[in-house]
């Protein structure tokens, strides 16, 4: 896009590479507001299925206006702000939220080449930036000054950093597998498994991994059955209950940003990204980004699946399950594939020579 | 021209935030503005070219350290007189710190003024495009510096066991949920169903 406006409309580098960059943010950003509204509805939609109810189904045909009319009702609210609370930190704590759910995309490729940043550290990226959403929590948490989200905010940091470390390791045994931190490169790594299958998921070692990473996504975006944030039964809404209006909005739609995000996320990492999950040419047909929607929907279904039929977690239960089964679970993993691939990729012919800088610097080949 | 704005909002705001750590009165605001020290930190390693460091900066520092901090600091009530008291007791041995610090950016530029321009340029952003930061950190790290780095290694594992080990204490009476029992429990261990005549309730 940068070479659009360099060339055919003629204007300076620099100023091109600014416009074209801000079109790219807003390409990303228009749509996935967009898509976020349509996800809610989907949500409520495959909820109330579950539960034999009709779900949304007046506003628009087939309710589908739900999600907009929501918003609206939302816009016109008044925002109150209570008034023990720190206003400074109580404003910011949405907009945190909502920023850090959407600053993550600009590392997501959606088909070859079409990828805002394509830089080499991408899923550092990710990590660095899924680990700012905490904050947004927790200050709101604090700044309520509030018993309940208190307790909300407290839970949410615990929560929140116990996942982050199994996801952690999860994104090491991909990367490992893929010789990349890039995700482009990361998802053209996943060609041809049995000549005919594209992604890590098909990979039996890795199959494991992309489990423990969709559970651990549920706890990172605090989805049901890990919702113990906003457990409506303890603690009224969490970290929300002092929002009303557009701050309360922001934290909505970060919500679900994220957790189209942390889809998409699977989809890339373990479920072959922009390739058709068939590796034959009649499916290259269909464009990448298609392919990336098509997984991101089916990754969003199992999430509201799951929250339809699985009961909330116990707060000690949620802590095991982090400490005590994933990440011995995923730390081992990474120990797993690392000797899996020195065995694959350097044999067991003994010590060979070091690699010099040039050859380090060359994309790693799969073998 | 951009990279050159770049350099000094982020060092700016690097400068200001943390006048405003130490400053403000409010150690959660504190921690906020620590943490936005950090990030325009993380900011200034991206422009010289050390991707890798930023975001290891970011993810270890923001995403856990500072997370941490908060945790703390969000559940004190501090007594503004007791700091103020710390601050008389403390003051020389701060001083000292700060001596030391500014020592080490006086001989930093003393050295920088006397090298040449192409080595000053060189030594500020050393930077190798052909070869990725996390590939040229590996190749130092696991090969020339092995010994050192495993050492570091051993140095935060036991500092780590000493860490649980000192904070760690056996409660008398504290009983353990045996996890296996519980999921091993089924619903016809617990309850029976039964069929009591009119009249007669239940037998316990």
């Amino acid at each position: 896009m940068t070479n659009f406006f360099n060339t055919t409309v003629g204007l300076p580098y620099g100023w091109a590479w600014f416009i074209a960059t801000i079109a790219g943010i807003l390409l990303i950003a228009l749509p996935l507001m967009l898509a976020v509204a349509m996800i809610i509805y989907a949500d409520r939609k495959i909820w109330a299925a579950m539960a034999l109810r009709r779900g949304p189904n007046v506003v628009g045909p087939f309710g589908l206006l739900q999600s907009f009319a929501d918003g609206l009702k939302v816009f016109l609210q008044e925002t109150i702000i209570p008034s023990a609370a720190n206003r400074g930190l109580f404003l910011l704590a949405p907009i945190i939220t909502f920023t850090v759910a959407l600053i993550v995309w600009a590392v997501i490729p959606f088909s070859p080449g079409a990828v805002l940043a394509d830089i080499n550290v991408g899923l550092l990226y990710v990590l660095a930036a899924s680990s700012l959403g905490v904050y947004g929590i927790i200050l709101s948490g604090w700044a309520s000054n509030s018993k309940y989200p208190f307790y909300s905010a407290l839970r949410a940091a615990a929560q929140m950093v116990s996942y982050e470390v199994s996801v952690g390791f999860v994104l090491i045994t991909v990367v490992l597998w893929s010789g990349s931190f890039n995700l482009s490169q990361i998802v053209e790594s996943q060609r041809g498994y049995y000549g005919i299958l594209n992604g890590h998921g098909f990979n039996p070692l890795l199959f494991p991994m992309s489990i423990v990473f969709l559970i651990s996504a549920m706890a990172e975006t605090g989805r049901a059955p890990f919702d113990l944030t906003e457990a409506e039964s303890e603690l009224v809404a969490g970290y929300q209950t002092e929002y009303s209006s557009m701050s309360f909005a922001l934290f909505w739609l970060g919500e679900y940003a994220n957790v189209i995000l942390m889809c998409t996320l699977t989809a890339t990492l373990f479920w072959g990204g922009w390739l058709p999950p068939v590796d034959l040419p009649i499916f290259y047909i269909v464009p990448g980004f298609i392919w990336l929607f098509l997984k991101m929907l089916f990754g969003f279904f199992v999430f509201s699946w799951v929250k339809a039929t699985v009961p909330r977690y116990r707060y000690d239960q949620l802590m095991r399950l982090g400490w005590k089964v994933f990440l011995p679970l995923s730390l081992f993993w990474v120990f797993m594939i690392s000797g899996v691939l020195m065995f694959m990729r350097v044999g067991t012919g003994g010590p060979v020579a070091a690699p010099t800088v040039a050859a380090a610097s060359a994309p790693a080949v799969r073998s | 021209m951009i990279q050159a704005i770049a350099f000094y909002l982020f060092a700016a705001v690097v400068v200001i935030s943390a006048a405003l750590t130490i400053s403000s009165r409010n150690p959660v605001h504190s921690v906020m503005w620590l943490i936005l020290a950090f990030f325009n930190g993380a900011g200034l390693m991206v422009l010289v070219g050390a991707e890798f460091i930023a975001m290891l900066l970011v993810i270890v520092y923001v995403g856990a350290v500072a997370v941490l901090f908060l945790f703390v600091v969000m559940m004190l009530d501090i007594e503004v007189a007791e700091v103020r008291a710390g601050v008389a007791r403390y003051f020389g041995f701060g001083l000292l710190i700060a001596a030391a610090l500014f020592a080490e950016i006086v001989f930093y530029a003393y050295g920088a003024v006397g090298t040449g321009s192409l080595q000053l340029a060189q030594r500020v952003a050393p930077i190798n495009n052909a070869v990725p930061n996390i590939n040229a950190i590996g190749q130092l790290l696991y090969t020339r510096y092995i010994f050192i780095f495993e050492a570091a290694g051993l140095v935060l594992l036991v500092a780590m066991i000493g860490a649980i080990v000192l904070t760690h204490r056996e409660r008398g009476g504290t009983r353990y949920q045996n996890i296996s029992r519980q999921n091993a429990r089924r619903p016809e261990d617990a309850t029976r169903n039964t069929q009591p005549t009119v009249g007669q309730g239940v037998q316990l």
